[in-house]
C-alpha cells in the first residue's frame, strides 16, 4: 500500500522503461506528458469524453486521463509517439494527411491511436461502423467527413498490405 | 480537473482486497475499469482517502455457465461481455446492452461490476440486470450473500452494497427456448447516457400466447423500474393485432415518471411509448 505522497513508479512506454516519482493521484496522461516528456498524448477534457488522450493499455485503447500512473505499473503503454517511430507515418496517419483529415490537429493523436487499434480488429469496416467508432473522439474542426474518408482509405491499404 | 489526494493499493488476492475494505470501509473506493469513478475523482465529486484497485484479481474476470445460470465475474469488461460466446448465446440482451455503452475505448476498460455498483439510473447494465432477474454476489472478508437486482438498486448512485462488501459476480438465468428480447435507448449524441431506455423479454407459447413478459425502463426514476405489472390483464398473455402498440400505450399511460430539469415528463412519456413498442416488436421477432 502507498501513502498519498509521491512514490517511485516504473512505467513501460513504447517498449522503454521510465522511472518517475509521482503521487498516486497523478493522471497517467499528465505523467506521460510531464514526467516522461511524451507530449503527443493530448489532454482535452480530463474526464474521458473527448478521446484526445487515448493510448494503448496492454494493446487496447484507453483514456489516459481515466487511469492513474500508479495503476499502469507492469502494463505495456503505447502512445502516439510509437506510431511514426522511424519517421515514417503509420497507415492511418498517412491517410489523414492525404485526405486532409485534420485541421488544428489537437484530436489527431487520439484518433490515430484509436483507429489503428480498432482496424486491427475490424479490418473491413463500413462507413457507418467507422462513424460509430469515431464517436469516441471529438473533433471540432473537420466535421469528420475527411477523417471518415481517411479511415476508409487506411482500412483498404491495411487490407492490401495484409494480402501481400 | 485533478483528483484530491488518495493512497492506493492493488491487492493480489480477493481475500487481501476484502480485508483492506473491512478496514477502510467508506473511506475507500474500489476501482475497476474506472470509467465512471475516475471522472468523479477528477471532478472531485468523489473524495475517497484510499483506492483499492481490483484489476489484478483475474479470478473476477471469468464467464461460466453454472447450472441454470450464467455467472459473470465483476471484472468482465463491456467489450468482452459484448463478444463472449457464452454471453451472446445465453444472455444476448446483456451482450447487446454492453456494446451500446459509451465508446470503443470506454468499453475496453469499463466493467460489469463497476457499472452495476455505480448504479447510474440511465445506465445500460443496471437496466439489463433488472430485466433479466440477475442476482448479484456480494462478499465481505467473512460473509457471502446473493441480492436480486430489484433489491440491489436502492436509489440514484445507491445500492445495497455495505461498506465492507465487494460485488464479485453477477448470475443470470439462461435464455429460454422461444424467448425473445429487445433493448433500445434514446440518446441525443452517440455514446451519451440515455434519456430513456427500455428493455423487454417474452416467450411465445403455442398459438397466440405470450409467456413470461418482462419490461423494464431506465431514465424515469432514481432506479430502473419493472413495468409489466402495468399491462392490462387482457393484454398480458394474448397476442392480438397491434399488441405491442397497445401494451406500450398502456405502460406509457400508467407509469410514474419523475420530474427533472433536463427533459420534460411529457417527452419522456412519448419516448417510453415508442421505445416500448419497438422493443416488444423486436422481442416478438426474436421469439419466433
Amino acid at each position: 500500500m502507498t501513502g498519498s505522497g509521491p512514490i517511485p513508479i516504473t512505467l513501460t512506454v513504447n517498449g522503454r522503461s521510465y522511472r518517475v516519482f509521482a503521487e498516486p493521484r497523478r493522471l497517467l496522461s499528465d505523467v506521460l506528458r510531464e514526467d516522461c516528456g511524451l507530449t503527443g498524448t493530448h489532454v482535452g477534457c480530463e474526464h474521458g469524453v473527448c478521446g484526445a488522450c487515448t493510448i494503448l493499455f496492454d494493446g487496447a485503447p484507453a483514456r489516459a486521463c481515466l487511469l492513474y500512473a500508479v495503476q499502469a505499473q507492469g502494463c505495456a503503454i503505447t502512445t502516439i509517439e510509437a506510431f511514426a517511430a522511424n519517421g515514417e507515418l503509420s497507415v492511418v496517419q498517412q491517410a489523414l494527411h492525404e485526405e486532409h483529415g485534420l485541421q488544428c490537429g489537437f484530436c489527431t493523436p487520439g484518433i490515430v491511436v484509436t483507429m489503428e487499434a480498432w482496424l486491427d480488429r475490424n479490418p473491413d469496416p463500413t462507413e457507418a461502423e467507422i462513424r460509430d467508432a469515431l464517436s469516441g473522439n471529438l473533433c471540432r474542426c473537420t466535421g469528420y467527413h475527411n477523417i471518415v474518408a481517411a479511415v476508409m482509405k487506411a482500412a483498404a491499404r491495411r487490407r492490401a498490405e495484409a494480402a501481400r | 480537473m485533478k483528483p484530491g489526494r488518495f493512497s492506493y493499493e492493488a491487492p493480489a488476492s480477493l481475500d487481501a482486497a476484502l480485508k483492506s475494505l473491512a478496514t477502510w470501509r467508506d473511506d475507500a473506493k474500489i476501482i475497476a475499469g474506472g470509467q465512471s469513478l475516475a471522472p468523479m475523482l477528477n471532478m472531485r465529486l468523489a473524495r475517497p482517502d484510499h483506492l483499492i484497485d481490483i484489476n489484478d484479481l483475474t479470478d473476477l474476470g471469468r464467464v461460466a455457465v453454472d447450472g441454470n445460470r450464467l455467472s459473470i465475474g465483476a471484472l468482465v469488461r463491456h467489450h468482452q461481455l459484448g463478444h463472449h460466446e457464452l454471453v451472446t448465446q445465453y444472455c444476448p440482451m446483456l451482450a447487446h446492452a454492453a456494446e451500446t455503452i459509451g465508446h470503443y475505448a470506454i468499453r475496453q476498460r469499463g466493467t460489469i461490476g463497476g457499472s452495476l455498483a455505480h448504479a447510474d439510473p440511465s445506465a445500460q447494465l443496471p437496466l439489463a440486470a433488472l430485466t433479466l432477474d440477475a442476482e448479484l454476489e456480494l462478499r465481505t472478508a467473512t460473509t457471502r450473500r446473493m441480492v436480486t437486482a430489484d433489491a440491489f438498486f436502492v436509489s440514484i448512485f445507491t445500492t445495497a452494497i455495505e461498506p465492507d462488501e465487494l460485488l464479485v459476480a453477477v448470475r443470470l438465468p439462461l435464455r429460454q427456448p422461444r424467448e425473445g428480447w429487445g433493448f433500445r435507448l434514446f440518446t441525443r449524441r452517440a455514446g451519451d447516457f440515455a434519456i430513456v431506455s427500455v428493455a423487454a423479454t417474452l416467450a411465445r407459447g403455442e398459438g397466440a400466447i405470450i409467456e413470461r413478459l418482462r419490461i423494464a425502463i431506465g431514465g424515469i426514476a432514481p432506479v430502473p423500474v419493472r413495468t409489466e405489472h402495468l399491462v392490462p390483464a387482457e393484454l398480458v398473455t394474448a397476442l392480438t393485432e397491434g399488441w405491442s402498440a397497445r401494451v406500450a400505450a398502456a405502460v406509457a399511460a400508467a407509469v410514474e415518471i419523475e420530474d427533472n430539469e433536463r427533459t420534460p415528463v411529457v417527452f419522456r412519456r412519448e419516448l417510453v411509448e415508442s421505445l416500448t413498442r419497438d422493443v416488444l416488436d423486436e422481442a416478438l421477432e426474436r421469439a419466433r
